[in-house]
């Protein structure tokens, strides 16, 4: 019932909701993994997941694009909605959910393709170009988004695995975000990167944040401060606090909370 | 970590012991690692001397093949003989047998063997030449009837005792109780080699000929049977190779899994472990008792060796696959390609590498199999010639390659002994003709990184 106030005070500060979710269980085999977490997402915001290790905030977000469908194993129960659809409906094809809700990983994973390929894989199979002209302008945005464009112009048809971490992630930001989604999920996305790259994916992330609702995993609680807006600290599957960034870290109402912040758990 | 103190941190006992000097523990590990080392140099160099003697082996004992001995003589087509009627119909013509040419080839021989002393008879000549000779002359005269009355030179193919002389194989003493010929033949054959009418040349009929009965291993040639090897190849990999990718694909991307796939992956390796003889005896109850198809075809084989091969493309095609990093297949899902895109875009790419290397490997074990081959009638002489066409080539019967080396080395005359050897070094040039084009295959997937 604490889950459902902090929630509903966080819908009362905020203008568009762009996700749903409501008493969503996430089993694995016999591992419940996720228990009855409720948060709502906002458009237009940046949202950070923080907790310890294996707190179920990835396996989280990998509900959100249902991911966690290749999983076999894996179990879904409760209700997620983008935009009031149910996405676990059986009428929803995961396939086109993922074009509307991207996602970015934890470790830069290019295709084995060019770097032009690599952005226009996406709208290739979604048909989003009608000819080469077109394909050639959602590149060259995408790549302009993800800042990456001036390092990328002279070398497009240059394998996307010889690029450096930094901009090998934001490669991926570019791919995931050239299938124009409305959601950008990221998980970890820094984790692999050293401290210049992060910070070049933080000034994208916050760019992102005027055209997308974007959920990031971190385990850097520097990283969600300087990021997010607002922020969610799961534990033990629990949802523990969601809350105003500022709020969660200057003010958080539970104990919990404040234990991992001040690094007294995790 | 032994003479680690009450507090924890760990010290050495030997403190202020020099480094520049190996204590025992050191020098003992040192002496380990160069030991191993030596195994290692020792075992394979005990390997590339067994390959080396292997080798040498094969090329001293199996070139001989690629080189025959031939007669030319020229031959007066007797009209008198060939065509009594003397109109040139090609049906009279045709009455004579291939056994009555014999006369004309030994007058020819009488012919060229005037003037020189000799003990052989006159009768006795013919035994120089290969019993092939008279149809060697009765296919060209019916080819050429006009040509009846004239004096023609031919070639002929000198019998296998003759050419094993040529080569060092057949000694005079050899023969003092050999009835197909006489040492007095061979004092002629050294005059004849000085005349220039008997030489040794390059043998294109061993390896585009096809088999030869067993008294006639001059003629033999591998050529008929390298076509039949051809067809199941062929066979074989359009069948084992998309069949067996395809049940990969399924079982390591799309299957569930549960007992059933389970157990059928416990199958298939068991099936990899299967003798072949085991396979051979499934297609002969299979395609031949109850589909009926043709004994003794390619095709037959090639469907044996197929099932044989299925169970080595799929288990390699499974690793390849298991080997691309699962990023990959997260980022195209990520993207919103389907199962099925993110498997033929992304993962099929960089697993191909790793699938032509296990088709070839199924391949060239197909190619070497002669076991299952027994059991449907592809080992043995088969009076084969060529194929008229690609039908013909799959279902006309034919031997296959290692077939054909097995039967030769089983038969009597030492002859074909070395016809066995020469085999051997056709076949493995087929197969590195087939592991070439796979490895430029490879080559060119693996450039797209």
């Amino acid at each position: 019932m604490e889950d459902m106030t902090q929630v509903d005070r966080a819908m009362s500060t905020q203008q568009d909701v762009k996700i749903t979710a409501r008493g969503v269980q996430v089993y694995y085999g016999d591992n419940h993994a996720i228990k009855d977490v409720s948060v709502d997402i906002d458009d237009k915001t940046v949202t950070a997941f923080i907790g310890p290790s294996g707190c179920g905030k990835s396996t989280f977000l990998r509900c959100l694009n249902r991911m966690n469908d290749t999983i076999d194993i894996a179990r879904v129960e409760g209700a997620i909605k983008l935009d009031g659809e149910d996405i676990y409906d059986p009428k929803v094809d995961p396939v086109q959910l993922r074009a509307k809700v991207g996602m970015v990983f934890q470790k830069p994973n290019p295709f084995p393709k060019s770097i032009y390929d690599n952005v226009a894989y996406g709208p290739r199979i979604h048909g989003l170009a009608r000819n080469k002209a077109e394909l050639d302008e959602i590149v060259e945005s995408s790549l302009r988004k993800a800042a990456l464009w001036n390092e990328a112009k002279d070398r497009l048809n240059q394998p996307g695995t010889g690029m450096s971490g930094g901009q090998q992630q934001r490669l991926c930001i570019a791919r995931a975000i050239a299938t124009a989604p409305e959601v950008l999920l990221m998980d970890e996305p820094c984790s692999a990167l050293d401290p210049i790259a992060t910070a070049q994916v933080e000034e994208l992330i916050d760019e992102l944040r005027q055209s997308y609702s974007v959920v990031i995993v971190t385990h850097s609680m520097q990283q969600a401060a300087r990021v997010s807006q607002k922020t969610a600290f799961f534990h033990l599957g629990n949802l523990v606090e969601y809350d105003d960034t500022d709020k969660i870290f200057t003010n958080p109402h539970d104990s919990r909370t404040e234990s991992y912040i001040s690094g007294r758990i995790g | 970590m032994t003479d680690a103190t009450a507090s924890g941190i760990p010290t050495s006992k030997a403190k202020g012991k020099s480094l520049l000097e190996q204590d025992v523990r050191t020098r003992k590990r040192n002496a380990a690692e160069k030991r191993f080392r030596a195994y290692g140099v020792v075992a394979i160099v005990i390997g590339l001397s067994f390959l080396a003697a292997l080798l040498f082996t094969i090329v001293k004992n199996g070139t001989p093949a690629f080189t025959q001995t031939y007669i030319n003589v020229d031959v007066v087509l007797d009209e008198n003989i060939l065509d009594k009627p003397g109109n040139r119909d090609l049906e009279d013509i045709s009455k004579v047998t291939t056994f009555g040419y014999t006369p004309i080839i030994g007058r020819a021989l009488v012919e060229a063997t005037e003037g020189i002393e000799t003990d052989v008879s006159d009768r006795d000549l013919v035994k120089m030449v290969s019993a092939s000779a008279g149809a060697q002359l009765r296919d060209f005269v019916l080819a050429n009837p006009e040509m009846i009355g004239e004096t023609v030179e031919f070639r002929l193919l000198a019998s296998s005792r003759v050419d094993g002389y040529m080569k060092g194989r057949v000694q005079r003493e050899d023969l003092a109780r050999d009835k197909n010929l006489d040492a007095a033949h061979l004092d002629l054959v050294d005059v004849m080699v000085e005349q220039g009418s008997v030489e040794r040349v390059f043998n294109w009929d061993f390896i585009l000929g096809a088999d030869a009965s067993e008294s006639r291993p001059e003629q033999a040639g591998i050529g008929v049977s390298m076509l039949g090897s051809f067809f199941m190849m062929l066979v074989v990999l359009f069948l084992a190779l998309p069949i067996g990718v395809a049940a990969s694909i399924y079982l390591e991307e799309f299957a569930p899994q549960n007992r059933f796939t389970d157990l059928i992956e416990v199958n298939i390796s068991n099936l990899a472990a299967v003798p072949s003889i085991v396979f051979g005896i499934l297609g002969l109850a299979v395609f031949i008792q109850f589909a009926h198809l043709p004994q003794s075809a390619p095709i037959v084989g090639g469907l044996t060796l197929t099932l044989m091969t299925l169970p080595t493309i799929v288990i390699s095609t499974r690793a390849s696959l298991k080997a691309v990093p699962p990023s990959i297949r997260d980022a195209a899902l990520g993207v919103g390609a389907s199962k099925m895109q993110s498997v033929f875009h992304h993962v099929l790419p960089l697993a191909m590498p790793g699938i032509l290397t296990g088709t070839i490997i199924g391949l060239a074990q197909a190619l070497g199999e002669t076991a299952p081959l027994l059991l449907i009638g592809m080992v043995g002489y088969i009076a084969t010639n060529y194929p008229d066409g690609i039908a013909s080539g799959f279902l006309d019967p034919n031997s296959a390659m290692p077939a054909q080396i097995y039967e030769w080395a089983k038969r009597a005359d030492p002859a074909y002994y070395e016809r066995a050897w020469g085999g051997i070094i056709v076949l493995l040039l087929f197969l590195m003709t087939m592991n070439i084009i796979a490895i430029l295959l490879r080559r060119k997937f693996e450039r797209r990184w």
